[in-house]
């Protein structure tokens, strides 16, 4: 059995334990908000925190979390009660079909710096085939500081 | 294709100890450390079936230390790790940039220093850094430790000299005997981010009192099966001078030291082109 903490709770894993983090997020404990985009590495749609580190849960096999903490886009907000980052997202739109989002708010919500040459470093690892960047920069750039971002 | 979860089996030790010896019972295993070169390949359905020998679990392998003759990284010191030590940031900055343009954020958080080099990719980007560090590849087996020549661990694409049992525990750093005059890191690719290098270089100088060169070190990965040191234009700059002139043989002399190839990223003739005006671009800055 593999026990990690999801979004502050914790969770007991029984299957195999080399499937991948992103699908016992998805199958196993009903967290569809993260997305597998490219299943490489590369696209960033998958991120999720990592013991509060941005990580892409495709390439993480779930035996490696054992005893370790996962933060996904749902441990953020929800519908009703979206947080300040989500809210900017909305309001500046920059979220189109929003495949990318979830991986972008759970990068951006670990970011120091959030100048706009800041947050185009800070996500230079995510790909948006929709929005074109700006209003996602904008997104970021525009949310209000606060103790929790 | 795709990765089969039940098709694998997973080793877990939890000390370095451990390691060895659950390795050397099962020497068909494959070690595990942070996943981002592995896991891409398993997903793609190539690597199921297989027993793997998760490292994540050896604490003994994750820091950085400071010896007497240098800095000993361990081998599953992460690349976020490399980019942000304070004491390697000062001692070896070329390799603490080259841990910052690894994929990106995502990737250094997880990627390890001694999973890129048994990778063994030629387009590493860390290894034209360790190439002009001099750095040494320290290992364990049951057999006992060994440490290899980082330059002496490769030994063709994706190919090492590591045996069978063989696992990286770290990788050793001489300090430098003086401050460089110049230093250059450059990674060339085709994204800001994720990119694979098309290019990649780093060197070091230093010049004597009179301004004629007392040492030269120049790396590029990604131009040879391996990464490869400028031996030929590192010796004929020695006691000279740095003019157009000088720089325009050494630009010349790059080329007894590589093979770049044309592929998927880009070709031979703009690889080449590329490094001799790095080159050309550090020796006359
Ligand atoms: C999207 C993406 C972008 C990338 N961008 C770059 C880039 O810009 N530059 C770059 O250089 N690399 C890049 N990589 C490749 C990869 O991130 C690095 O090579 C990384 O350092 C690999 O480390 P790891 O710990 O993840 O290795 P793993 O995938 O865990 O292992 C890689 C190989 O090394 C072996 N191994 C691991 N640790 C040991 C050990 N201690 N002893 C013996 N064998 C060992 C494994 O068996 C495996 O064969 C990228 C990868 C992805 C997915
Ligand atoms: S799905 Fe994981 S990075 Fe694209
Ligand atoms: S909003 Fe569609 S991919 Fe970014």
């Amino acid at each position: 059995m593999i026990s990690l903490t999801v979004n502050g709770k914790k969770r007991n894993y029984k299957g195999p334990p080399f499937k991948r983090l992103i699908d016992v997020l998805r199958e196993d404990f009903g967290l569809t908000g993260t997305k597998e985009g490219c299943g490489e590495g590369e696209c960033g749609a998958c991120t999720v925190l990592l013991d509060g580190k941005p990580a892409a849960s495709c390439l993480i096999p779930v035996c490696q979390v054992q005893g370790r903490k996962v933060e996904t886009v749902e441990g953020l907000g929800n519908p009703e009660r979206l947080n300040p980052l989500q809210k900017s997202f909305a309001e500046h739109a920059g979220v189109q079909c929003g495949f990318c989002t979830p991986g972008i708010l759970m990068t951006a919500s670990r970011m120091k710096k959030t100048d706009a040459e800041s947050v185009r470093i800070g996500l230079a690892g995510h790909l948006c085939r929709c929005t074109g960047y700006m209003h996602i920069v904008e997104s970021v750039t525009k949310t209000p500081k606060g103790r929790k971002r | 294709m795709r990765g089969a979860p039940l098709s694998m089996t997973v080793l877990r030790p939890q000390s370095a100890e451990e390691a060895v010896s659950l390795f050397a019972d099962n020497p068909s295993a494959k070690p595990l450390a942070g996943g981002t070169d592995y896991m891409v390949l398993w997903n793609m359905g190539g690597a199921n079936g297989q027993c793997l020998l998760d490292l994540s679990g050896v604490k003994e392998w994750r820091t950085i230390r400071k010896t007497a003759a240098g800095l000993s990284i361990g081998a599953l010191v992460t690349h976020a790790e490399l980019r942000d030590d304070p004491v390697l940031r000062r001692e070896f900055p070329l390799l603490a940039r080259a841990a910052a343009v690894v994929g990106a954020e995502q990737i250094q958080n997880r990627g390890t220093l001694g999973g890129n080099i048994a990778n063994a990719s030629p387009a590493a980007d860390t290894f034209p850094a360790l190439a002009v560090y001099e750095a040494t590849v320290k290992t364990v087996s049951r057999k006992g430790t060994r440490s290899l020549p980082l330059l002496q661990t490769f030994s063709g694409v994706k190919k090492t000299n590591l045996e069978p049992g063989e696992l990286i525990t770290a990788i050793d750093i001489p300090y430098l005997p003086k401050r460089p005059h110049r230093q250059l890191f450059r990674k060339v690719g085709t994204r800001a981010a994720m990119a694979i290098s098309k290019t990649v270089a780093a060197a070091l100088v230093w010049l004597e009192r009179d301004r004629t060169v007392c040492e030269l070190r120049f790396a590029l990965g990604s131009m040879a099966p391996t990464v490869r040191r400028l031996k030929a234009a590192e010796e004929f700059v020695k006691g000279k001078r740095l003019t157009a002139e000088v720089a325009a043989v050494a630009c010349e002399l790059l080329k007894n030291d590589v093979s770049p190839i044309d592929d998927i990223r880009s070709t031979a003739e703009y690889r080449l082109r590329v490094s001799r005006n790095l080159l050309s671009d550090f020796l006359l800055s």
